[in-house]
């Protein structure tokens, strides 16, 4: 377990495995909070909280209780309720002990709760045999890999918002061709990480 | 079968664990809600505007509850009921709100002005507004994109031969068309005024008269007919200090282009409460 390794993790999340461009995990808050800049970086930066954070809890779980016992197949609903749990539990925490952070990723954290990113990652992490270290640097490249989505796409709408799509066009149906666009354009991104050290 | 049982239990003594250290932070982590922000907030209509100058209404319920401001009556579209309500929440003395409008100060329209190039690009004014200051003859007049009009949360503006117009009957004075104006033509003005210069033209008369019939040329005349001395000319446009201003009218009548009008606003629209 190289740092190099720890880097390729961390770049193929954002880039070539970018959760929702490239794997079309969490195209709700993609689509739904993207209209502005302050609130796509508010989102991703709770997101980016969150999958760590989800990461730390349901990696021990998932090796120390349910492997060992047989339980394999019991993952995805034990983490979803591990992760609805403990999203609750840190909105409750940091409403007490920091009310800055919980005013800024206050709104967003409910949302959180069932976002599929956030399970996407937990298993990724079961599926490809991370370590720990390992799962908690990919949790962190997806996150930020669906922060560049976030705030790229933010972007991308203001400008549709302000221009004059045809009238079948108008409002979501245009805003989901400019999407699919932007993950076109992720898959030029495919082999730049593997042959980063090269 | 004791797969599922198995399966069963863990699955339940996973949830119960959670809910335990979840029952227990919420009863530990309790944070006390400040129980005047509710009923304050209770009492503000929900509209969002910020024409109180805070970030919509929890903003202000906010300040509010706790004491940053004790000013009760700033909600203009709630006007006098809600700064009432809030006032009797909080034990202060409401005072009065000034039921306020929006003006536009041009009346350029199609008879008065022409246009000067063919624009043809995003139908908004902040972007016509970019092209050598929108493609009316005056380029201090209203470009007539209607962007005043799209932000309006009462549809109270209207585009009508070329210039925006304000329904009195619908507008609440919140100010959000004042701030989108790109040509800043909108003020937000007690509804008590009567006398309104309907001109933003900050050019020499001549220059004026050649773009716009309708323009102030700043000729004094007003200035000289005032009976209050509430008129001065600045840049060749006429202003009225409605401090001073005892709505007689007398400007008006000697106006030489027209362009200060006697307007009645009458009485503020009733706020409609949103309900969330």
């Amino acid at each position: 377990m190289s740092f190099k390794s720890l880097i390729i993790i961390v770049m193929s999340g954002i880039l070539v495995n970018n959760y929702t461009l490239r794997q079309f995990l969490g195209i709700c808050p993609f689509l739904g909070v993207s209209k502005e800049l302050k609130n796509a970086t508010g989102m991703s930066i709770a997101v980016i909280f969150v999958m760590l954070l989800a990461t730390a809890v349901t990696w021990p779980i998932q090796t120390h209780l349910l492997t060992p016992n047989g339980m394999g197949y019991l993952q995805t609903v034990v983490f979803i309720l591990v992760i609805a749990a403990l999203v609750q539990l840190v909105e409750t925490i940091i409403k007490k002990y920091m009310p800055p952070l919980y005013n800024a990723l206050g709104v967003y954290l409910p949302l959180i709760t069932t976002n599929c990113a956030v399970l996407g990652v937990t298993i990724a992490n079961i599926d490809k045999q991370y370590t720990f270290v390992q799962a908690l640097f990919n949790a962190f490249g997806s996150g930020v890999g669906f922060m560049l989505a976030m705030v790229l796409f933010s972007g991308v709408r203001g400008q549709t918002e302000s221009s004059e799509p045809p009238e079948s066009f108008k409002g979501l149906p245009i805003t989901l061709v400019s999407a699919a666009i932007l993950s076109l354009s992720f898959f030029g991104f495919n082999g730049v990480v593997e042959n980063l050290f090269r | 079968m004791s797969t599922i049982v198995l399966a069963v239990v863990a699955v339940t003594v996973i949830g119960l664990i959670c809910a335990v250290i979840l029952a227990i932070a919420s009863k530990v982590m309790a944070v006390p809600v400040n129980e005047t922000y509710a009923k304050v907030r209770e009492c503000l209509p929900g509209a969002n505007c910020g024409a109180c100058g805070y970030a919509g209404c929890d903003g202000y319920a906010d300040a509010l509850a706790n004491g940053m401001t004790d000013q009760v009556n700033l909600c203009v579209p709630g006007g006098n009921s809600v700064a009432r309500q809030v006032g009797a929440v909080l034990g202060v003395d409401a005072g009065e709100v000034t039921p306020k409008v929006a003006v536009i100060h041009c009346g350029g329209n199609c008879d008065s002005t022409g246009l000067r190039t063919d624009y043809q690009g995003i139908h908004s004014c902040a972007a016509a507004m970019l092209m050598y200051g929108g493609n009316g003859n005056c380029v201090f007049g209203c470009i007539g994109y209607g962007d005043c009009m799209s932000v309006c949360p009462q549809n109270a503006i209207c585009i009508e031969r070329g210039i925006a117009h304000v329904d009195p009957r619908a507008c609440e004075g919140c100010g959000q068309c004042a701030k989108k104006c790109p040509k800043n033509l909108i003020t937000i003005e007690n509804r008590t005024v009567k006398t309104l210069v309907t001109c933003h033209n900050q050019d020499k008369g001549a220059l004026t008269r050649k773009v716009c019939s309708h323009g102030c040329i700043g000729c004094y005349k007003c200035v000289k007919a005032c009976p209050e001395q509430a008129i001065t000319v600045e840049n060749f446009l006429a202003r009225i200090d409605y401090s001073k201003c005892r709505n007689c009218g007398e400007c008006a009548k000697v106006c030489t282009t027209g362009c200060i009008v006697l307007s009645d606003f009458g009485p503020a629209p009733v706020m409609e409460v949103a309900a969330d």
